[in-house]
């Protein structure tokens, strides 16, 4: 049986206080018990408890949309264009004020290059054509009579992260600095499915698919990945999509770059070559340190961040904490998660949360004991293809860094960064961004 | 959870292949839901705007950098682009800034970095003015284009450009790229 309060110097598996995660599934109670005992014997005894007002009188009506409590009101999103000027539009999701795997509708990241279309469902048609047998269109009210799949998966900007390619840390959040990643749970049609229907030419290697917003934006996506794992998007958490993920309908390429998961879909066309669009000639072709670049880079590799502690919180006191964190891989499933708090001197394992599913959310957990001395934590995710997230030294070597310190959180220096994010705690528990 | 996928894939089909005798299936190929209906590629045309590097799809007409250099006025790229291109809020559209040395940092350009002209044909005649999006004539948007191209000096001064001239326009970086996953595609 395991008593109260029994971590003990066995039970660290890393340098600075990292605790084995088995302590996790000793239970909840060994845990509080731990913690609480550290905050009795630091703090004052507690006050008598009264009864509180909210609880002495009738609370207020239920409404049809459920409403967040005013306490949670600074959940949101931050945005790069609140007043919707004539340029793109951002909104990143606030990682560090949520936990779980699931990011809600209304904080999922978005990315928009021309404003959110209002689209008349009743009006909106798909079509399929080019290197088929029999072009097609469908309604909407058809595409929803098809068979159905729900999967989970994370969607990806392609410039996630793109911070990070800083040479020197940029002192930001976690929400501005990974804030283009979400996950959910997606529901719709197979695109296999629509696309047996129109019988592919076997000539074709590739399809472009184009959206009906003012930006009709295109890209050019491998058939291969088509009939493998696409879906044509109609739900998005159990509730039908959010206007500004692409109602009614977006192409979800699981794991892939997000700007492909193309929203509003209007048009597929099969062909036999890439169109070398705007944003995949351009935008998404990474430039690399000796003035090359990677095209078709499609593929977000396998990542991971620690959310709790993060940037900008503070530890008030010495004693027990939980490092939890997100690692995904649009490659396959994350198999293992390593954490350190002495800046990468050594590693412990995590608890990864079960069940993993492929290119979606995996969170991770590790007990810490923090001695109120200086820390460096840090993440490292490893897929079950063996995929491991590069240490940022070798990341740098390969794909490069800026030569100045990038000032904008927000701006784009590259894209497609996998390396890892490094928080430094001081001896007053504050936390700031480093390179580690 | 790989082979689930694949699993719950194959029952969907076999939900689709029993129902689709059911189904109002007009394409006749059978093996499907066959809840598409039949449309001619004529009838696609209006929405068929993607043009491919080999000039697949380039429509006819054509267009020279007198002219469109009277149009980026007239139709108020220098809004966003700057007086004849050349900077603005979002970018100029013309300039030699070179790619190499300056690392990751470097400004990718048209003339520098885009790998091919026909994306400078779609991209005018799918989003551009970014106000107004495909308001634009094929002749306008080739005039556009050979706006750009020429004051670029990637073609000759007075080129027309049209569907037969376009794919030719040699671009610089054609050859400065790496496909990342080969395998993928």
């Amino acid at each position: 049986m395991t008593k109260r309060n029994d971590i003990t110097a066995l039970d660290e598996v890393a340098g600075n206080g990292l605790l084995s995660r088995r302590l996790l599934l000793r239970g909840g109670v060994a845990m509080a018990g731990a913690a609480s005992t550290l905050v009795a014997t630091q703090g004052a005894s507690a006050e008598p408890l009264m009864e509180p007002e909210w609880s002495r009188y009738q609370g207020t009506t239920v409404e049809p949309m459920g409403r967040r409590t005013k306490h949670e009101k600074d959940t949101t999103r931050i945005l790069t264009n609140p007043k919707g000027d004539p340029r793109t539009q951002h909104a990143r999701t606030p990682h560090h004020l949520l936990n779980g795997q699931i990011t809600p509708n209304h904080l999922h990241f978005t990315i928009l290059h021309n404003g959110i279309p209002d689209i008349d469902p009743e009006q909106h048609r798909l079509v399929v054509h080019g290197m088929v047998k029999q072009p097609i269109v469908l309604t909407m009210d058809r595409l929803m009579r098809y068979p159905m799949v729900t999967r989970q998966t994370f969607l990806e900007c392609g410039g996630n992260s793109a911070a990070l390619f800083s040479n020197e840390p940029v002192q930001a959040n976690l929400q501005s600095l990974h804030g283009l990643v979400s996950n959910a749970e997606w529901t719709g049609v197979p695109l296999s499915a629509v696309l047996d229907e129109v019988g592919i030419d076997p000539k074709a290697k590739w399809m472009l698919v184009e959206g009906a917003d003012t930006a009709a934006i295109t890209r050019s996506v491998p058939l291969n990945k088509a009939l493998d794992d696409a879906i044509l998007v109609l739900y998005q958490n159990g509730e039908r999509l959010m206007a500004e993920q692409g109602y009614p309908v977006r192409l979800l390429l699981p794991g892939w770059e997000g700007n492909m998961n193309i929203k509003y879909v209007r048009r597929i066309k099969i062909v036999d070559q890439p169109a070398l669009t705007y944003y995949e000639a351009r935008n998404y072709s990474p430039l690399l340190p000796d003035a090359k670049a990677y095209r078709f880079f499609f593929v977000n590799e396998v990542k991971s961040f620690i959310t709790h502690p993060s940037f900008g919180m503070k530890l008030n006191e010495p004693g027990y904490y939980e490092i939890s964190g997100i690692a995904y891989s649009g490659a396959g499933r994350i198999e293992r998660v390593q954490v350190t708090a002495d800046g990468g001197k050594t590693w412990a394992d995590a608890a990864v949360q079960g069940p993993t599913m492929h290119k979606a959310f995996t969170r991770f957990h590790i007990p810490w004991r923090w001695d109120g001395k200086p820390a460096i934590l840090s993440s490292r995710a490893v897929d079950d293809g063996g995929n491991v997230q590069p240490l940022r030294a070798d990341f740098i070597r390969e794909r490069g860094e800026t030569q100045k310190p990038v000032t904008n959180p927000f701006g784009f220096p590259n894209q497609h960064y996998n390396s890892l994010t490094s928080w430094g705690i001081n001896a007053k528990g504050e936390i700031s961004h480093v390179y580690a | 959870m790989f082979m689930l996928e694949k699993i719950s894939l194959a029952a969907c089909m076999a939900v689709a292949l029993s129902t689709s005798a059911l189904a109002d299936d007009k394409s006749g190929l059978g093996s499907n839901v066959g809840l598409g209906q039949p449309i001619t590629e004529s009838d696609i045309k209006p929405w068929d705007i993607t043009i491919l590097p080999d000039g697949t799809n380039l429509p006819p007409g054509s267009g020279t950098a007198a002219v469109g250099a009277k149009l980026f006025t007239e139709k108020g790229c220098v809004a966003c682009h700057g007086e004849g291109g050349t900077g603005g809020a979002n970018g100029a559209v013309i300039t030699d800034i070179p790619l190499a040395g300056r690392g990751i940092e470097a400004t990718k350009t048209i003339k520098n970095f885009w790998g091919s002209s026909t994306t400078v044909f779609d991209f005018i005649r799918r989003a551009m003015p970014w106000p107004a999006p495909r308001t634009l004539s094929d002749d306008e948007v080739y005039a556009l284009t050979a706006f750009i191209l020429e004051g670029n000096k990637l073609i000759p001064p007075g080129t027309v450009i049209d569907a037969k001239s376009l794919p030719q326009v040699k671009m610089p970086n054609k050859d400065g790229f790496i496909i990342r996953f080969p395998d993928r595609i």
